[in-house]
């Protein structure tokens, strides 16, 4: 041990620098560092010259100028009078809207279908394995115009849903009927749903360009206070049974407690649910949604899904079978050691891939431009750019909150997922 | 031999398995087994690869459905009933070739998992439960490791700590020193010892021969899901009775 410290130090030469381990390491570092810098002084160098040479500077004040065009999904209010900049946080929240719930739908059905592959049916099992293969190796393009083409080509237009006065008397039923219990209509125009009325609503206040719904705002808080509550209860079950043996069954104040207070809100802001109509030849009330909109999420699930679902299966294969015998020897519940030591191993193998899932997921959305959706890509990345000419500023920009968007997804995901591994091995 | 004799077997039934046939699928791995274990007893199960050794302890905590016969583990009888497997399963403990402990646990909490969920034992009883057993198999400064930093011996006697610590009448173990170094070999079978000279009820599949002579009271000869021979060890040993015992034995002490 003393040695190591007692040997004199070497005196430093320069060959050191290439020869030595200590120093090596740092300066292959510092020439790659230098090399990577020059090439983007010299590209950026370069563009600079060139958009010089067409009279063109580099320049975002375009963000602030009218944007002059309509978007068909806008969930915070936009008119063509509003901005380029207005335009891009329209896209962008259309970006996350499809993505958010891409990733949460296939999520399930990744994981439902992973599990099922595992089967004992051989027909269960055959079917999943000709899912998976079918969507993951096919390009994602084609799913998403396969299924656009669908919903705009084969449904059926508003005026089958009509219901004449001699139909009635017939006794016939109309061409086309809705779904859900009469309450979403597909047509070739879009997907009617029903849409969330508040009689007691709590309004929105406006700070400058972002306009707060206290609604949805206050249904978050409840849904957040309700899961913290839970938590301690839990919590507080775990450290009864650490003193008593006893754990405390919970699950019926868990329903109430993250249950009962949203209903209660619900109830009191006077929730009701306006079901679209058929008026003449065109459905009103309720919300349209767009075909574009389902054709992207429909297709970016099935896609993804495929991919998750091979993650969940290889998560589940690489537990052994004797950690399960070793559970049920002990005298644990299928359900018990599935919740204690099945899934706490599968999430640690699981989890890592999951997160570059989500990614690609967020990314591909921006395939939506195939079939019009406007997100990030199609608004700031599309018409924007076509309009303003900035191609240089659009695409920097569009390239940079891409960039944001993966860095924060990938970095909530980590987060779990540190606490998911092993302390130790 | 001496030793062997000191352990005492009662004369109240543990184990008794009458008639029972398994089959998977069309392959039938278990045939006609008739078996009635005291308690108290060592009994040793050899015979060849594939003769059926871990089907037959594995029926008896039901990892392994049979169908055909009876089998009653204390009093219990082993049917689809959800509440009578509980009873055995909690009953009769297991150490698997591979030690099958759950990695993500430490040791400490590997040994207090089945008591405090199935047993429903105060977190700090069962914590120092396990901390007795940690220390009877000679590792109690482990407890806070994981089953990955721990040498195969030490994680084989780990897992015998953990079925020890929910309290069994009866233990079973399936080659436990198969997957081991030979130095370790040595740790675990004195384990095993001293849980036989202490009165448990064992049935072990294992092919060390000098364990079975010093801690058996019964051989159990098995090749093709049949019970082919049972004896003492010594007649066992000495005078075999059918030809495919003299072939096995000349087998594995050949060499
Ligand atoms: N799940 C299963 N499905 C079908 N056949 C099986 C299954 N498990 C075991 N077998 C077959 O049953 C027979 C008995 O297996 P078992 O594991 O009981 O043998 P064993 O005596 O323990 O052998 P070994 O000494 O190699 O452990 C073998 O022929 C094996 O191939
Ligand atoms: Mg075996």
């Amino acid at each position: 041990m003393a040695m190591a410290t007692d040997v004199p130090k070497d005196s430093f030469r320069l060959s050191m620098l290439v020869y030595d381990t200590r120093y090596r390491s740092y300066t292959i570092q510092i020439v790659v560092l230098l090399l990577f810098a020059m090439a983007v002084a010299w590209l950026l160098n370069n563009t600079a010259q060139n958009l010089a040479a067409r009279g063109k500077e580099f320049n975002f004040a375009f963000l602030w100028q009218r944007a002059g065009y309509d978007i068909g999904q806008q969930l915070i209010p936009y008119t063509n009078d509003s901005t380029h900049f207005r335009a891009l946080l329209v896209g962008l929240i259309n970006t996350l809207v499809v993505a958010f719930w891409g990733c949460i739908f296939a999520t399930i059905l990744g994981v439902i279908v992973g599990v099922l592959r595992l089967s004992h049916n051989w027909l269960i099992s055959r079917m999943m394995t000709v899912y998976v293969e079918t969507f993951r190796n096919i390009p994602l393009l084609l799913w998403i115009l396969l299924s656009y083409v669908i919903l705009s080509e084969t449904t059926p237009q508003p005026r089958d849903f009509r219901v004449t006065d001699e139909m009635a008397a017939a006794g016939e039923a109309p061409a086309a009927s809705m779904i859900f219990f009469d309450t979403v209509a597909v047509t070739n125009r879009g997907t009617n749903v029903p849409a969330p009325l508040f009689e007691r609503g709590l309004g929105s206040v406006d700070l400058g360009f972002v306009t707060l719904n206290l609604t949805l705002l206050a249904a978050l808080a409840v849904v957040a206070g309700s899961f913290w509550v839970n938590h301690r209860l839990v919590a507080a079950a775990r450290a009864q049974q650490e003193a008593t043996g006893v754990r405390p069954a919970t699950w019926w104040k868990s329903i109430l407690i993250l249950f009962g207070p949203f209903i209660a809100l619900m109830a009191a802001l006077g929730f009701h649910l306006e079901v679209p109509e058929l008026k003449g030849f065109n459905f009103t009330g309720g919300i349209l949604v767009a075909h574009s909109f389902t054709a992207l999420l429909i297709a970016l699930t099935l896609y993804t899904a495929a991919f998750i679902a091979e993650i969940v299966r290889a998560g589940i294969q690489a537990i052994s079978r004797g950690q399960s015998e070793a559970a049920f020897a002990l005298g644990l519940r299928p359900n018990r050691t599935t919740r204690l030591i099945i899934l706490p191993q599968a999430l640690r193998v699981i989890i890592p891939p999951l997160i570059s899932q989500y990614l690609n997921l967020t990314k591909n959305t921006s395939l939506g431009i195939a079939v019009s959706y406007l997100d990030l890509r199609g608004t700031l990345g599309g018409i924007s750019l076509n309009q303003t000419g900035r191609e240089l500023e659009c695409m920097l920009l569009m390239m940079l909150i891409y960039l944001t968007i993966s860095l924060i997804i990938s970095a909530a995901m980590n987060l779990y997922n540190r606490s998911v591994q092993l302390k130790a091995r | 031999m001496a030793e062997a004799a000191k352990m005492q077997v009662s004369d109240e039934v543990a184990i008794q398995i009458t008639g029972m046939n398994k089959w998977y699928g069309q392959f039938h791995v278990l045939r006609d087994i008739n078996m009635t274990v005291m308690r108290g007893e060592r009994i040793v199960i050899c015979g060849p690869s594939g003769s059926g050794k871990s089907t037959l302890i594995r029926c008896i905590n039901r990892l392994e459905e049979h169908q055909q016969g009876q089998i009653i583990v204390d009093g219990t009888e082993l049917t689809n009933d959800l509440k009578n497997i509980d009873k055995v399963r909690s009953e009769v403990g297991m150490v698997f070739q591979h030690f099958n402990l759950f990695p993500h646990l430490t040791i400490l909490e590997n040994l207090t998992l089945a008591p405090i969920w199935v047993r429903k034992v105060p977190k700090k009883e069962a914590e120092e439960t396990a901390m007795y057993f940690l220390s009877k198999v000679k590792i109690p400064e482990q407890a806070h490791k994981y089953p990955g930093q721990l040498s195969g011996g030490q994680q084989q006697r780990v897992a015998i700590a953990r079925s020890l610590c929910m309290k069994p009448r009866i233990m079973l173990f399936d080659e436990p020193t198969s997957a081991l170094d030979p130095e370790m070999i040595k740790e675990v079978l004195d384990t095993m010892i001293q849980l036989a000279q202490e009165g448990m009820t064992m049935l072990c599949v294992t092919h060390e021969m000098g364990f079975a002579q010093a801690v058996a009271n019964r051989v159990i000869f098995m090749d093709q899901g049949q019970i082919v021979e049972q004896n003492a060890p010594k007649e066992f040993f000495s005078n075999p009775q059918s030809e495919r015992t003299k072939l096995f034995l000349s087998q594995i002490l050949g060499h």
